[in-house]
């Protein structure tokens, strides 16, 4: 009978492939009473040094959708751009906004087909006159499912258990983005690739409110 | 039949809970160290309010890198630090005066540290040695995993090295009096924390001056202003933006 030596892996590196950079962020979306919060980071790692500590993740895809974005920032950012586009043609065509739905499948097809090339792994949240408020999680190999509410990003592990026990339906707008900045400050003081300040945005039918918090409700722990 | 034993893990060839830098400075009367109280496990953020500062006598010594060989290291100077307790001056390596100082703590660590990298089984740390050396005068000095040893007016380790040392080789004078060596310091341990991952703006700071050796309490830095520029606050994610990060 033989036995094998297994590679030895730091603590840090066992889930990362040989030469693959940790891409790490906490971004999530929940939903309220009209409406949806997403909220995210601000931290950009390239393996411990933080290249920009204060990147804007949330990017607007149409007047009423947002797309959160974690995974590699050019990825992301020209699957963003190929959606945006998709999205204005569809209102052209049809003559009205598109729905997150749309959106949604639009990404999931980019990221699916080009599965090999790609490293995203995106939320796309919020609101359109046929559904109301809708959350859709995008992951790595281009699975998109419809949730409830969304967390994603390295940084979402250590709130799994926070959102599952605080989530509640028909929250009001502030208290969703009371808990969508708890949540995110929780993951942002354990997850060392997360961190910096808080962005929120709230998509509603009237319009969007974007929010910017450096003061997080919860920071290091003192034990 | 059982199945045949897995040899066990006989050498540290990867950290596994780890601090991060450490920073230190000689002033007119002394010298400061300063470091956060984070220990991370790869990524994660482990536990918040651990001291990386320690004081054994007369000597502070601060640690980055596999905290428990810096627990094994501090056993072994604790235990040193009591046997001189109980040997004779006669027999005692270390003057009558001053006892066992910083700098031979130093040069102890040294051999400590080389020999066991010359098994292939380092203690993966860099540690930083202050307090006062055989003249008498302020003394800091770091000794490595491979058993390398720098004395200097001012080292920084780990991610210290690359984004503290410019800040301290610019500032430092010799005549630096302690409120300014704190200022650089906790200026240094901002800057650390806004781009180093693995940094806590939790610190601790540790000072060796005249005949004391005081490690403070954990506090926190105050980092609200490096948030507030208007270019920070301003979305880039927009429409009518360029979409970037």
């Amino acid at each position: 009978m033989t036995t094998e030596v297994s590679m030895m892996h730091s603590a840090e590196s066992q889930n990362l492939k040989d030469g693959e950079v940790s891409t790490g962020t906490t971004i999530i979306a929940i939903p309220f009473q009209g409406g949806v919060v997403v909220g995210a980071d601000s931290r950009t790692s390239t393996g411990s040094y933080v290249a920009v500590r204060t990147s804007d993740k949330i990017a607007c895809l149409s007047d009423h959708i947002y797309a959160c974005r974690s995974g590699s920032a050019a990825d992301t950012q020209a699957l963003t751009d190929y959606i945006r586009y998709y999205l204005q043609q569809l209102k052209i065509e049809t003559g009205r906004p598109a729905r997150v739905k749309s959106a949604a499948h639009l990404l999931q097809k980019l990221v699916y087909q080009n599965k090999d090339n790609l490293s995203a792994g995106m939320i796309v949240a919020g609101w359109d006159p046929v559904e109301g408020p809708a959350i859709y999680s995008i992951a790595l190999g281009g699975t998109c499912l419809k949730v409830p509410f969304a967390f994603s990003g390295s940084g979402s592990l250590y709130i799994t258990g926070l959102l599952d026990s605080e989530f509640r339906e028909n929250m009001t707008k502030e208290e969703a983005r009371t808990l969508v900045k708890k949540a995110l400050a929780h993951a942002m003081a354990r997850d060392g690739s997360s961190g910096g300040i808080i962005r929120t945005v709230a998509i509603t039918a009237e319009g969007n409110d974007r929010d910017y918090t450096s003061q997080l409700p919860y920071g290091p722990v003192s034990y | 039949m059982l199945p045949a034993a897995v040899p066990s893990r006989q050498h540290t060839v990867q950290p596994m809970v780890t601090g991060t830098s450490v920073l230190g400075i000689v002033y007119d009367k002394g010298v400061l160290l300063a470091a956060d109280t984070l220990l991370s496990y790869g990524s994660m953020a482990k536990a918040q309010n651990i001291p990386r500062l320690h004081a054994v006598e007369k000597t502070v010594i601060g640690a980055s890198g596999e905290y428990s060989d810096f627990q094994r290291i501090l056993e072994i100077l604790k235990a040193k630090a009591l046997e001189e307790t109980t040997t004779s001056v006669m027999d005692s390596l270390y003057t009558e005066e001053s006892g066992m100082t910083a700098e031979n703590t130093w040069n102890y660590l040294r051999m400590l540290l080389y020999s066991r990298r010359s098994k292939f089984n380092p203690f993966w740390n860099e540690l930083l040695v202050a307090g006062k050396d055989l003249k008498g005068k302020p003394f800091l000095g770091s000794v490595d995993k491979i058993g390398t040893t720098v004395r200097d007016n001012f080292i920084a380790t780990g991610f210290g090295a690359y984004l503290a040392m410019p800040l301290l080789r610019e500032k430092w004078r010799p005549d630096l009096t302690e409120g300014e060596a704190r200022a650089l310091l906790e200026d240094c341990m901002k800057i650390l924390f806004f781009r180093d991952c693995r940094a806590s703006p939790r610190i601790q700071l540790a000072k060796c001056a005249d005949d004391e050796v005081l490690v403070s309490e954990p506090y926190e830095l105050d980092t609200a202003a490096a948030w507030q520029a208007e270019a920070y606050r301003q979305s880039v994610g927009e429409l009518e933006d360029d979409g970037g990060w």
